[in-house]
Formats: structure tokens, C-alpha cells, sequence
């Protein structure tokens, strides 16, 4: 195989990587804080998408043709309804039913995201169809025989990476990070220590849903097209990239959904069956790679759940 | 309005009224059934095809000559073959319910055949196009008013090889609608004298293809083949541009919609597809359906297979009207359709309940709308179409 058709085998991946573990980032955030999985995430993410668009189609209406403004614009629509939609869930959802077995909020989100999808599908005028998202960013693309790197695309790497380094530093460096780890780690004894734990659940269902819009835009930016069924697949692939890192620990996230992508993309090149079988192989590997490390490839650290 | 105007109004308001409830008195009341994809990723088209047998109904209604009151019973099969079977059976369970006009989707079409043959339900299919649909089955309760993939393919496969493409990538969705174009293109356009470089089966929700689309670029293809639906096409063209694949995009009939044009605007722009039946300014009543269907005021579109939807309701209805409301009876007139007028033209079905009047149309894109070949600029050596040797 020639080196420019590696490259772009590999650019594609790490684009797809991207979206994977900014998912996953999300689904780990929620599990570590709360013990619970938000499964609809994915969908959570397609509004996130959605509201984008209709931010930029607003723009336009009132005249403003601009595309930092509409992206700026798109974004911080995105995001701030999404992780108000986020901490919404957890208040109304999730948290009320604590004290019941974690199935149930498992079932209640996964009810949520159908409610979310047809919604999307019903009530945004002529929803069943795929809607063209606005190409924002510059179209240049420099090619070098094979492969040919899109400008966009490197921007939305960029900031997608910018955006896992704000986390890390988030989580790492500041009291509300701190905060989120505490309870992470141990709920009780953090709010003994004086932590707000039902703010610190909410905060964090905010910055995941957050996350999760900011990949909503990214991918319509990417592929130029939403649907209302976008979510669905990504969810599931950014649950399993979740499980694969450890879920819990936001590194594994990150780690497992370049890990998929990865497998995704071997899965429809270098295997000599047909391409629509890539996702058989790569949640098949995904299977091995749970039997053998049962609490993923980064396990966290303190693991009272025994 | 003048107070004798008035009075006038009122006067045959009143007269309409109680000739409509007299005559809603002496009829039967009959059931019959629209299924189609009413949601999920193809639900444009569902739509479009149960506004227009609604439509149908609703005229035979108005129609003092007409002898029985129709109900239209709706239901959806999510263009998914589980879902499909079970509202089939919903349908062909209820003994109410005298025919059906059924299905969009090939892979659904082809999972409940069995369903209407078990219930004797007569079925005529109004969209999906896989052969096997009537000729892979010996059941006298299925019809088909449109034509199949393999007229459509055929005269695909002649018309690109006469425009002198040689090399095809073929990408398929890996359903029985996919599965069934791809099969019959690469055999006629192999007939032809053209290669086919690789095929590549993808998963009908899948999002992304720049890993197939990456092979496909190696290999330089003249065409890219899509056997496929709407939404994907609208992701394959779109990723196409992306890495910079320079082929001639070429659909099937799944793509000819308006979510394909609305879903890529500039990017659509050449695209081609094949399709049964002609444009409804060309079909015999396409000027009369387009009038109905937009005095009823429905919201979305037709779409390319409305009219064939409302065609199939019509013969249904026509045949009750003549034969009575009996699903045996029903069976065995429409076995019998032979040289039957409808909006899509003439009607005969073979020993297969397959509708033999093929009439393939070839479509491009051209700024934002499908236009038939022959009236584009693209014909017309004005615009020209990617790689024309």
C-alpha cells in the first residue's frame, strides 16, 4: 500500500477517533460521578447537532453571513442548550431515581433518546430528512498524490484535541474538578468534606452533554449532513469505547474511541471480507477485549465496587 | 355577495349535504390498507406514498358513482422487515380488511409476501423495486404496479456504457434492495463491455465511508456506482467531495427524491438515476394527480413513488367496485389486470402479478431539481457530465 493511502486511512481514522472518544468522554464523566449510564447520550449529541443548525439557519435569517460568527454562533447555541438539556436529565431523570436499581435509569435514558430522536424526527419541520450542514469552515485541501488533507478536517482535529486538553485541565487543575473527582471517588466522605454533590452531578452532566454537542457540530462540520438517526450508532460506539478504556476513567474513554475507530477502519480495509462487516469485527474485538480486561484498558484506580 | 347569492350558496350547501349523508347512508363501508415507511431514514418517501393513497380514497369517496364508502387503514413498517411482517399481519389478520397497497422497501416487501399469501390478503406493492419481490414467489395475492431493478439496471448499464465509461465502483447497502441492484448492474454493464474495479457492501445506516471511498480513489474509477437510498447517498456523494474523488456519482431509483437534492444542494448537481415510470408531467394523468394532490394540501411531496402509490389504490379500488369486496374474488380480478388505464399508463400484470409495462426514465440533477435526460442541458451538450470520454 502506498504511504499517501496510509496517511488517509489514518487522518480519517483519527477524525472518527475523535468524535468516538469525545462520546465516550462523556458516558465515562456520567459513570464516574453517578454510577450510571446515560444512554441517551447519542441522541442528547444529535440535538446538540440540530441546534447548531438551527442556530446557523437563524443567523442567516437575520442577515448575518458570516462563518466565525455562524460557527461561534452554532456552537455556543450547541452547547449551552445541550448542557442545560444535560443537567436537565440529571435533575429530573437520573437523580431521582438513585435509590433505585441502576437498570432503571438505564431503561428510563434509553426511553429518553427514542423520545429525543422522534421528536427531532417529528417536529423539526421535514426532520425525517437529512438536513445539509453548512460548510463553515475553508474548503482548501492540499493534496500530496494520495492523499489529500483537508484544511477542516485538521480544524476539527485541532479542536477537538484542544477541547480534551480543556478537560484534562478542568479535571485536573481546578476546584470544580477536584470537586468531581471527590465525588467520583467517594460520595459520602466528599460531602462530609462540604462538597455540593447534587451540584457537582449536575456541573458534570452539563460538561458531558457539553462535550457531546461540541461533537454534535463537529460532526455535521465534518460530513456536511445530520440526521435525526446520527446518534443512535454513535451512542452505542461511544458506550462501548467507554467500556473498553474503563469506564470511569476519562483517559480510557479517549483511548478506546481511537481504539475503535482504528478497528473500524482495519475492519473495512486490510480484512479480506466485505466492508459492511466492519463494525461485526470491531464490536468482536470489543468482546475480546472484555473478557480479558473485565474493567477495561485503564481501570480506575480505587475500585470499591467489589 | 349579493343576498340572492347568498341564499343560493346556502341553498346548495344544504342540498349537497343532505345528498352526501343520503348517500353516505345507502353504502357499504369497505377497509383497505396503505403500508409503508411512515418513519425512519426513508420516511419522505412512506409519506408521500400514503398522502397519495389517501388521496385515491378520498376521490373514490367524493364519487357519487363509486358503490361502496372506503376507510383507508395506515400503517407503518418502518422500512424495517421485523416491523413489516407484524403490521402485515395486522392488516391481513383483520377480516375487514379487503386489499392492500403495500411497501417502499424491497427487504420489507419481500418478507411479508408470505404473510399476505398465508391470510389470502391481495397485495399490490406501490415502491419497492426487487424482482424477487413478485417473481421469487408463486403467490397469486401479490402485484406490483412499478416495474423492477432489473429494467431499471439494464437500461442503466446501456445508457452509461453509450456514454463511454468503462470503469465502475460499485457501492451497494448491503440490504436485499442493494444486494439486487448491485447483482443486476454488474451483469448488464459487464454484458456491455464495462469492468467493475470492486464492490463494496455497506451497512444502510452506516455514516461513514472514507474508508471505502479511500480504496475507491486508488483505484480511479470513471463512475461510482451507488446502489442504495437517499440517505446514504446524500453521505457517499458528500464524503466523495470531501477526498476529492473525481467519478461520475450514478444512483438507482432510491436516490430520485428531494431529500437527495435538498440533503447536497450544489453537490447534487449531475448526479444520475434511473427509474420506472416517467415523470409525472409526462405520465398520461400526471397533470391531473399533481392538481389533486396539491388542492388536498399535503405539506411533503409526493415524491417519486406518490404516484405510483395512488395508481395501485386506484386499481384496488376499481377492482372491489367490479368485483365486490371479497378478498377471493379480489385475488382473481386483479391476476386478470390487462391493459388497465392509470396515471403511471397502462397496467398489465403477468402470470407473476408483475406489472410488464416497463418504462425506465433516465434522470439528472440539474440545478436542484431531477429533470428527465432528454429535456437537460447535460443532453444537450451544454453542461458536461465527470470523465465523459
Amino acid at each position: 500500500m502506498d504511504i499517501g493511502l496510509l496517511g488517509q486511512y489514518v487522518i480519517n481514522g483519527l477524525m472518527l477517533g475523535m468524535m468516538y472518544a469525545l462520546v465516550a468522554v462523556g458516558f465515562t464523566l456520567f459513570f464516574g460521578v453517578l454510577n450510571v449510564i446515560q444512554f441517551s447520550h447519542g441522541d442528547v449529541l444529535m440535538v446538540g447537532s440540530f441546534v447548531g443548525y438551527t442556530a446557523i439557519l437563524a443567523l442567516a435569517a437575520i442577515g448575518i453571513d458570516n462563518p466565525i460568527i455562524e460557527l461561534l454562533g452554532a456552537l455556543l447555541a450547541s452547547v449551552g442548550v445541550v448542557a442545560l438539556l444535560g443537567a436537565l436529565i440529571a435533575r429530573y431523570l437520573v437523580l431521582p431515581l438513585r435509590s433505585s436499581p441502576p437498570l432503571n435509569t438505564l431503561l428510563i435514558t434509553l426511553m429518553l433518546g427514542t423520545v429525543l430522536r422522534e421528536s427531532v424526527r417529528l417536529f423539526f419541520p421535514d426532520g425525517s430528512n437529512p438536513k445539509r450542514f453548512p460548510a463553515l469552515l475553508p474548503d482548501e485541501a492540499f493534496t500530496f498524490g494520495s492523499f489529500t488533507l483537508r484544511v477542516d478536517s485538521l480544524m476539527l482535529l485541532i479542536a477537538g484535541l484542544l477541547l480534551i486538553v480543556a478537560l484534562h485541565l478542568v479535571i485536573n487543575r481546578t476546584r470544580l474538578g477536584l470537586a468531581i473527582r471527590a465525588v467520583a471517588q467517594d460520595e459520602e466522605t466528599a460531602m462530609t468534606m462540604g462538597i455540593n454533590f447534587r451540584l457537582v452531578v449536575l456541573v458534570t452532566f452539563a460538561i458531558g452533554s457539553g462535550v457531546a454537542a461540541f461533537a454534535g457540530v463537529m460532526n455535521g462540520l465534518y460530513y456536511n449532513e445530520i440526521n435525526f438517526g446520527n446518534g443512535l450508532l454513535l451512542g452505542v460506539i461511544g458506550f462501548a469505547a467507554a467500556i473498553i478504556g474503563g469506564l470511569g476513567s476519562i483517559y480510557g474513554a479517549i483511548l478506546g474511541g481511537f481504539l475503535f475507530a482504528a478497528l473500524q477502519t482495519i475492519g473495512s480495509v486490510a480484512l479480506p471480507f466485505a466492508s459492511a462487516y466492519k463494525d461485526v469485527f470491531a464490536f468482536a474485538v470489543v468482546i475480546v477485549l472484555m473478557a480479558w480486561r473485565p474493567t477495561g484498558l485503564i481501570a480506575e484506580r480505587t475500585s470499591e465496587r467489589v | 355577495m349579493t343576498l340572492s347569492g347568498m341564499k343560493t350558496v346556502v341553498g346548495m350547501t344544504a342540498m349537497a349535504l343532505a345528498l352526501g349523508a343520503g348517500a353516505a347512508q345507502a353504502k357499504d363501508t369497505v377497509e383497505v390498507a396503505f403500508i409503508g415507511p411512515l418513519s425512519g431514514g426513508v420516511a419522505a418517501n412512506g409519506l408521500g406514498g400514503r398522502n397519495s393513497a389517501e388521496l385515491a380514497v378520498a376521490l373514490r369517496n367524493q364519487d357519487p358513482d363509486a358503490k361502496y364508502h372506503y376507510e383507508l387503514l395506515v400503517l407503518d413498517d418502518e422500512c424495517k422487515p421485523n416491523i413489516g411482517v407484524q403490521v402485515a399481519t395486522k392488516a391481513a389478520a383483520d377480516r375487514d380488511v379487503i386489499a392492500a397497497v403495500t411497501h417502499y422497501c424491497s427487504a420489507v416487501a419481500m418478507a411479508t409476501a408470505d404473510v399476505y399469501h398465508r391470510f389470502k390478503l391481495p397485495a399490490v406493492v406501490w415502491g419497492a423495486v426487487l424482482p424477487d419481490v413478485t417473481y421469487g414467489n408463486e403467490y397469486p395475492e401479490v402485484h406490483r404496479v412499478n416495474g423492477t431493478m432489473i429494467n431499471q439496471n439494464e437500461t442503466a448499464a446501456q445508457f452509461m456504457t453509450e456514454q463511454g465509461y468503462k470503469k465502475w465502483v460499485v457501492i451497494h447497502d448491503t440490504t436485499d434492495y442493494g444486494k439486487g441492484h448491485n447483482e443486476h448492474f454488474s451483469k448488464f454493464v459487464t454484458e456491455s463491455g464495462g469492468e467493475i474495479l470492486e464492490t463494496f457492501g455497506v451497512a444502510s445506516d452506516q455514516q461513514d465511508f472514507t474508508a471505502e471511498l479511500t480504496q475507491a480513489k486508488a483505484l480511479a474509477p470513471d463512475v461510482i456506482y451507488f446502489g442504495g437510498l437517499s440517505p446514504l447517498g446524500v453521505r457517499l456523494r458528500r464524503q466523495m467531495e470531501k477526498l476529492g474523488i473525481e467519478a461520475q456519482f450514478e444512483g438507482t431509483s432510491g436516490i430520485v427524491s428531494d431529500a437527495y437534492l435538498q440533503g447536497l444542494g450544489d453537490l447534487a448537481e449531475g448526479s444520475l438515476a434511473f427509474i420506472e415510470g416517467a415523470p409525472l408531467a409526462k405520465l398520461p394523468g400526471g397533470q391531473f394527480f399533481k392538481e389533486q394532490y396539491e388542492a388536498a394540501g399535503y405539506t411533503d411531496p409526493a415524491e417519486a413513488y406518490g404516484p405510483f402509490a395512488f395508481a395501485a389504490m386506484g386499481l384496488v379500488l376499481d377492482t372491489i367496485e367490479a368485483v365486490g369486496p371479497d378478498r377471493g374474488k379480489v385475488i382473481d380480478a386483479l391476476g386478470n389486470t390487462e391493459g388497465k388505464d392509470s396515471i403511471v399508463g397502462e397496467i398489465t400484470f403477468d402470470d407473476h402479478g408483475q406489472n410488464v409495462v416497463a418504462l425506465i426514465t433516465k434522470y439528472v440533477a440539474q440545478d436542484g431539481e431531477w429533470l428527465v435526460w432528454d429535456d437537460s442541458e447535460y443532453a444537450s451538450g451544454q453542461r458536461s457530465l465527470v470523465n465523459v470520454q
